[in-house]
């Protein structure tokens, strides 16, 4: 959920009223948006970078709020003041239209078929007439990089460039060339550089080094020109120093190039609207009946109501007096609107969630257990009762807890990897419960022994018959930690639970034990528990080498069964 | 029981004594170590009130091992001039004829119990050269009980099956419990806290209809994870950093294709109302094997089931683990247990699914709700959830809520006049917040402190 930082003050000013945190803050959450931090620049850099580099910054408080990640057009401070206008009654739903320019025809862009290889779409626009003044001028650019870091996916998506139109002369070309053909001033730069010693330049650059990686490798860089051959922007990395916006500027260039056409006009969109009066994009019409609304909601109003409800989220609406039939107009800056279901939101909204009546589903059902499950819960119980404390690991860990420590390969586990682990603790899912119970007596080992654990819970192994070529299996592990193995008290557990399953002890249709070999046991301390004729698992005194491995000192027998083959 | 000689003469000494006894003089008196007496004093006041003892303590100065030599023999210097013969010095130019030996003097007063006799200096003096040591002694000062007597009955520790088979017990007087001392922890096991909670979670569904959804399939495909559910390809939920990739097995090889082909057209082209999101869909981004990033990938599995048959009103719910690549911190793993209800029937509203929701907080103790507008890829209206904590007097978020969006369930096949509500929430958050925990790796994971496990209470939500 994005963040946008917004001076109290200015806020106010534009709202034409000031309000306390409080009810700033019920505004905010009517309307669904979180008040989420009431501090100043003082404070950020205060806690960031410690006091003295506090001392020079302003103290003018700073609002933090909380937009949703779909409302793009909340996210500066028109945008955001806009929006509580209209909710609050207090403005009329803006209405967006183009003009042409008074002297002559409308600016160019032509792309040509090079940008294919690298971004292939690119949008523009122009802001004529505009006034800026320093917090305007704050907000343009705060707005272009809140765009930047959202809907834009870190310029990947789409990059936008802003330019001085009065520096520049048009029609512009989008095109591509290889980067030693490419050479320009960069903005805030005093000399030329070719595209590729700008690459090894910005390096080092804290801020533009993330968006390198999006053209670094193509054969070709994208690059704007205007019609004297003047570089504009060499998307989506650096703008041209020539045609830079100041505070002076009276007409904007805004051009926005992208890997996705519907993204880079929603971007568009939202930088003309937000900044001008005159913009090019038609709104769009719907139609929709009061009575979905109401149905779908669960309220009773009439058709005029459910309009008046939607003017004031910006979707200027109406009555056609044909049956309950309202007429949703969907500005440009609302690309969020895509289905029905999204002018209904609105309406609930408006409305108030919290005055809607709360009512009850009337379905008739009845509950079941997933057997698995139940079986888990009533075994735990049982478990415990025995005098087993249960423990909860996670299902993710190392490719050596369960492959080297245990004293087996990772190649033999059937584990599933993981491709883009942040640290080693997330390599596999893991295979056994044994490593996570040896893991909490380790980090319990202060506590009075015997250290008698349990844990029911799911393995993951790879599986080709499934859809997803893996599977998860429910298994039930113990161990029993003491200065003697205590081979025998494992033992007795799996007698119990046997029990507990209905299990006979016998050959055939009950169950045995079998001596077994398992590099994780110490030999001739290891037997596979054998179910009906077939092996569910194992038991036995742990490989000194295993109890060493997981930083452990005393001997330590463990089980671990499959619980699934008795359902 | 202390021995009972020495008992009977330290209650003859009360009893002749009126304001009591010090249990150090008793001891001098008795020539028996103090501690003796101080056995006596104990096994009298377990009997009842037959003595009261007061502790006091106070200080008295001792000879150190070299002190008491100094004591016995003279001083070092006294000792020197005593061992030179009286024919034998060489250099008859001794000082003096004859030492008081002043040193010795002040040690023998000491060791006499005459502290008095030394002026603090002297004694700090002699401290400083470590020939005294200050000490100090804790005694009893005794005195007559409210039920004094010199004679004592021996009394019983406990009742004997022969006490009660030959009656002997009548006669007998036992001796009291100590009702303050703890008793001994039983040897048992015991549930895991966040399961206990779990175990409630499951109750509460179950008291209210819910069936529990088969959740036991931690890798999912995108395509069930996120495409289905209306999530765009591009959205950041399923980037690298957010969501954990599987290198093997790395795809997903089997769907059902017509549905598929609807889902991507819903995508990319839009319908069922809706104009889409108008991009490339790619089956290569919806093959890709994940770790669930939410337990709604089931969800959409049970509710396409559902579609394939005659549609009939479901209650549905579910509790497991999720994934995700974050930062990890105080309150974030990277893996953590969702709470999932889903209700899907003919005309569902908002209200209803504002109803239910207060229903299930209201077992959860929780009767203070009031909903935000919020956003959500898969649910049209998103609903967050807050209810008032008393503790913290303030709003706290405890979940979140909506009505999936006709471009997840119409491309499914559900009817379309079918409404789905659904909510979610974590299992960790209200458990750290019941048993007061504040990092989450104390509860979750193998780091856990089992004295926690040990000592957690039984699991009752709404109390």
């Amino acid at each position: 959920m994005p963040t946008v930082g917004i001076k109290r003050d200015l806020l106010f000013k534009a709202l034409g009223r000031t309000y306390t945190d409080e009810e700033f803050d019920e505004l905010c959450f009517e309307f669904g948006l979180e008040l989420d931090e009431i501090t100043s620049e003082k404070e950020i850099v205060s806690r960031e970078q410690g006091d003295t580099k506090a001392s020079d910054a302003s103290d003018v408080i700073l609002y933090k709020i909380d937009v949703p990640a779909n409302r793009y057009d909340l996210l500066c401070l028109e945008g955001l003041v806009r929006g509580l206008q209209v909710f609050k009654n207090k403005l009329e739903a803006p209405r967006y239209r183009r003009i042409s320019p008074v002297n002559g025809d409308p600016q160019k862009l032509i792309i040509t078929k090079e940008t294919a290889a690298v971004r292939p779409f690119a949008v523009a626009a122009v802001l004529r007439n505009i006034t800026f003044t320093q917090e305007r001028y704050d907000s343009f650019i705060e707005l272009q990089e809140k765009l930047h870091q959202n809907i834009c996916r870190k310029r990947s998506l789409v990059a936008i460039g802003t330019h001085d139109l009065d520096t520049i002369s048009g029609p512009f070309t989008y095109t591509a060339k290889p980067p030693g053909d490419i050479s320009f001033k960069p903005l805030n730069q005093t000399k030329e550089y070719t595209a590729t010693e700008l690459m090894s330049l910005y390096k080092t650059d804290s801020h533009l080094r993330h968006y390198l990686h999006i053209i670094e490798d193509k054969p070709v860089y994208p690059i704007i020109y205007d019609s004297n051959g003047i570089v504009l922007s060499m998307p989506p990395i650096i703008n041209g120093d020539h045609s830079k916006i100041t505070l002076q500027t009276k007409n904007v260039f805004i051009e926005c190039t992208a890997t996705d056409l519907t993204k880079a006009k929603i971007v568009l969109d939202m930088m003309v609207t937000m900044f001008s009066e005159y913009c090019s994009q038609p709104f769009t019409k719907e139609k929709l009946s009061g009575e979905f609304i109401n149905r779908k909601v669960g309220i009773n109003e009439s058709t005029e109501k459910i309009a008046q409800l939607l003017t004031r989220m910006c979707l200027l609406s109406r009555a056609t007096g044909v049956g309950d039939e309202i007429e949703v107009e969907i500005p440009p800056t609302r690309s969020d609107v895509i289905h029905a279901c999204d002018i209904m939101e609105d309406a609930a909204i408006a409305y108030g969630f919290n005055n809607i009546t709360r009512t009850t589903p009337r379905a008739y059902t009845v509950a079941n257990q997933f057997p698995l499950n139940k079986l888990t819960e009533l075994l735990r119980q049982d478990l415990a009762a025995a005098g087993f404390t249960e423990a909860l690991n996670f299902a993710l860990c190392s490719e050596e807890d369960i492959a080297d420590k245990l004293g087996k390969k990772i190649s033999e586990t059937r584990a599933a990897h993981i491709s883009n682990p942040k640290t080693a603790e997330f390599q596999v899912a893991r295979t056994t419960l044994l490593p996570g119970l040896l893991k909490t007596i380790a980090a319990n080992r202060k506590m009075p022994l015997p250290l008698k654990l349990f844990e029911v819970s799911d393995v993951v192994l790879k599986d080709e018959t499934k859809d997803v070529g893996a599977r998860n299996s429910r298994r039930f592990c113990a161990v029993y930690y003491n200065k003697s193995p205590g081979f025998e008290v494992i033992h007795g557990l799996l007698d119990r639970t046997m029990q507990l399953l209905e299990v006979k002890s016998a050959r055939g249709e009950g169950y045995h034990i079998q001596a077994a070999d398992d590099s994780t046991f110490f030999p001739g301390r290891c037997a596979e528990i054998i179910v009906r004729g077939k092996t569910v698992g194992r038991l036995g005194v742990l490989h000194p080498d295993v109890i060493n491995r997981f930083e452990l000192t005393m001997p330590c027998s463990a089980m671990e069964i499959d619980i699934e083959p008795f359902l | 029981m202390a021995d009972s000689g020495v008992v009977e003469t330290l209650l003859q000494r009360i009893e002749k004594a009126d304001d009591g006894v010090d249990s150090l003089n008793v001891a001098a008196s008795l020539g028996v170590d103090h501690q003796v007496i101080v056995g006596a004093v104990k096994s009298l006041q377990a009997l009842g009130d037959i003595i009261s003892a007061d502790l006091r303590s106070s200080k008295h100065w001792e000879l150190t091992v070299e002190g008491s030599e100094i004591a016995e023999q003279g001083s070092h210097e006294a000792r020197v001039f005593s061992s030179i013969p009286l024919e034998g010095l060489a250099q008859s130019e001794l000082m003096v004829e004859n030492i008081e030996d002043q040193v010795r003097e002040k040690l023998l007063q000491v060791q006499k119990g005459n502290f008095s006799q030394l002026d603090e200096k002297e004694k700090n003096e002699l401290k400083k050269r470590k020939l005294l040591s200050e000490v100090t002694v804790k005694s009893y000062w005794i005195t007559k009980g409210s039920s004094f007597s010199t004679t004592i009955t021996k009394q019983e520790t406990e009742l004997t099956p022969e006490m009660i088979a030959t009656g002997s017990w009548k006669e007998k007087k036992f001796k009291p419990y100590n009702f303050e001392a703890m008793g001994v922890a039983p040897d048992c096991g015991h549930l895991h806290p966040l399961m206990k909670v779990r175990t409630q979670f499951r109750q509460i569904f179950l008291e209210m209809g819910f069936t529990e959804m088969p959740t036991n399939n931690f890798i999912e495909s995108s395509f069930w994870n996120f495409d289905s559910l209306f999530q765009p390809q591009q959205h950041p939920a399923r980037d690298q950093h957010d969501t954990f990739f599987l290198s093997d097995p790395a795809l997903a090889h089997e769907f059902p294709q017509d549905y598929l082909e609807r889902v991507k057209k819903v995508h990319s082209e839009g319908g069922f109302g809706s104009q889409g999101y108008k991009y490339d869909w790619k089956i290569e981004e919806a093959q890709k094997n994940i770790l669930r990033t939410h337990t709604t990938a089931v969800s959409a599995r049970m509710l396409y089931k559902l579609a394939q048959q005659k549609f009939t009103p479901v209650k549905y719910f579910s509790i497991d683990r999720v994934f995700r690549n974050e930062t990890l911190d105080a309150t974030h793993l990277a893996e953590f247990h969702q709470i999932e209800g889903v209700v899907a029937d003919y005309g569902l509203t908002l209200g209803d699914l504002m109803g239910i929701l207060h229903q299930f907080f209201t077992k959860l103790g929780i009767t203070k709700l009031r909903f935000k507008p919020a956003y959500n890829p898969y649910t049209e209206p998103s609903m967050e959830v807050f209810s008032y904590h008393e503790g913290l007097k303030k709003w706290v978020e405890v979940g979140n809520s909506g009505v999936f969006r006709p471009e997840m369930l119409l491309p499914m096949g559900l009817p379309e006049d079918v409404s789905v509500i659904a909510w979610g929430l974590s299992l960790e958050r209200p458990t750290m917040i019941k048993y007061g925990i504040n990092n989450i790796r104390e509860l979750v994971g193998h780091k856990v402190n089992l004295q926690m496990v040990y000592d957690g209470p039984i699991c009752r939500l709404d109390s």
